[in-house]
């Protein structure tokens, strides 16, 4: 019972996590900016190498063949070691643009090319679910293969991978604590300095509140969209 | 440009044309020559090559052999073909309609206009709502397509269409997707558009409507056009065993209208 209560007593002492709020709060502020800057960037670049990748004709293989080889680098290597390569290897080449930059633009850096790979899936995915009937309407009327696209396929593609998304945005959301492996000062690297200093484990828990505040909110959202998807989609079946 | 407006050249020259789907030949050496403001009938079973032959002409489909004409341009040749230039000339409507189903019914119309057709978007809209109105669909304009019946879908497919302007308009069995009651109201807009002077290719399963309209109308069977001829002629005195034994298999079905 002794040791139960000591366990309990490092993680929720209200003393302690009042002290370590401010902490980890500033640290926090840091995981925002990078899901935000580094989702805008993902949802941006995922798209464009999705269609780069649908591209016909022969003309477009290589165009096709790198964005295959990009994904699949970018799905197959952890992003504890993408992380590495940017954050030590950039800094590394001694090339003043890329290589001055903080280290939560490098954790950006790491996380918008890990996740535009799952990100070009996923839209992937939704482009190819669109059925060819749409397009040959398109075509017929004299669209151009780029205008079908763009007013015709991605649009219906994007709405129906908005569930997957907001998944991978969560992700992403989670990972950003990943990249403080190279120096980031975010809330869970601020935490575990915060730990060690007061000896107790309390400001881990102020991590894990503030993304869950984050993360709930989106999963009850998707879960609400992919609900409504599906009532849709039955009431047009019957 | 127009190569003819006397009827003397055919409109839509199609020579020979043969298509194979893998070892499948799905259009056998077809003959068919339109006439501009002449309104033909393909009839036939299902898979004898009518709706291939229709998307061959607007180069959804690839011709293999033979040679296809229209409006004076090779399709066929050994010259680059504008492809989209072309389409515009050639609207085509399918039997599953193919609204966009994320534009409503007025964005639907004014998309080629407006993105391929050099229309501004208020000139675009104010042909489309007149078009709209015509059929009687005007307070549609602003719903999506899901909120339509099929026959108000497929009239809005029609008019989507249209709205390019095209000299010559393919029908790929258009009501065969829809009631009964619904068929009417769309076979009425295509009567119209008949007697206004619209050059079409009509692939349909509808008899008593290919006889009316139809100026001629091909008997489809096997990939290859098996008998040609005035709507009289095809359905009053067939002369092949094959069309006889189609239309009375028809006839049987209660699809002569």
């Amino acid at each position: 019972m002794h040791a139960l209560h000591q366990v309990l007593h490092a993680f929720f002492n209200l003393h302690s996590f009042t002290l370590a709020m401010p902490d980890v709060w500033a640290g926090f502020q840091v995981n925002l900016r990078m899901m935000f800057v580094a989702e805008a960037l993902v949802l941006a670049f995922a798209l464009a190498i999705a269609v780069v990748r649908g591209l016909p004709g022969r003309g477009a293989k290589p165009l096709r063949a790198l964005a295959i080889a990009y994904t699949d680098f970018f799905r197959g290597t952890p992003i504890i070691v993408v992380a590495f390569f940017v954050g030590f290897g950039l800094p590394g080449l001694q090339l003043g643009f890329i290589s001055n930059r903080s280290f939560t633009t490098y954790g950006i850096v790491t996380l918008t090319l890990v996740y535009t790979a799952y990100v070009a899936e996923v839209y992937r995915a939704g482009i190819e679910s669109v059925h060819p009937s749409q397009r040959a309407a398109a075509r017929s009327l004299g669209l151009s293969y780029a205008q079908s696209m763009r007013y015709v396929v991605v649009p219906q593609a994007v709405r129906r991978v908005i569930p997957p998304l907001l998944n991978d945005f969560i992700g992403l959301q989670k990972d950003t604590a990943i990249v403080s492996v190279i120096g980031v000062a975010e809330a869970a690297s601020l935490s575990q300095q915060f730990s060690t200093q007061n000896g107790d484990f309390v400001s881990y828990l102020v991590a894990a509140i503030f993304f869950i505040l984050i993360t709930i909110p989106l999963a009850r959202f998707t879960d609400h969209l992919v609900l409504q998807r599906e009532r849709k989609e039955r009431a047009l079946a019957f | 440009m127009s190569a003819n407006g006397s009827g003397a050249t055919p409109f839509v020259d199609v020579r020979a044309v043969s298509k194979w789907f893998g070892d499948l030949q799905v259009l056998k050496r077809v003959d068919l020559a339109v006439r501009e403001h002449e309104v033909v009938c393909l009839i036939g079973a299902s898979g004898s090559g009518k709706s291939t032959l229709l998307r061959c002409l607007n180069l959804l489909e690839r011709v293999e052999e033979g040679e296809i004409v229209v409006d004076g341009q090779p399709l066929t040749g050994p010259e680059r073909v504008d492809v989209n230039a072309l389409r515009r000339k050639i609207g085509i409507v399918f039997q599953a309609y193919n609204l966009f189903p994320h534009m409503t019914v007025l964005q639907n119309v004014t998309l080629a206009p407006r993105k391929a057709g050099g229309f501004s978007r208020d000139g675009a809209e104010g042909q489309a709502r007149a078009m709209l109105q015509r059929i009687g669909l005007e307070d549609k304009a602003d719903e999506y397509p899901d909120r339509l019946s099929g026959g108000q879908q497929q009239r809005v497919a029609i008019v989507r269409a249209l709205a390019m302007g095209p000299k010559l308009l393919l029908l790929d069995e258009i009501t065969s997707a829809l009631d009964p009651q619904l068929v009417w109201d769309v076979l009425g807009l295509v009567r119209e558009l008949a007697e206004s002077g619209m050059t079409m290719i009509v692939a349909t399963h509808e008899m008593g409507f290919a006889r009316e309209v139809a100026d001629k109308v091909c008997f489809l069977d096997g990939g290859s056009i098996l008998e040609e001829g005035p709507p009289e002629q095809i359905f009053g005195e067939p002369r092949e065993p094959r069309t006889r034994e189609f239309l009375s298999r028809v006839l049987a079905g209660g699809r002569m209208g």
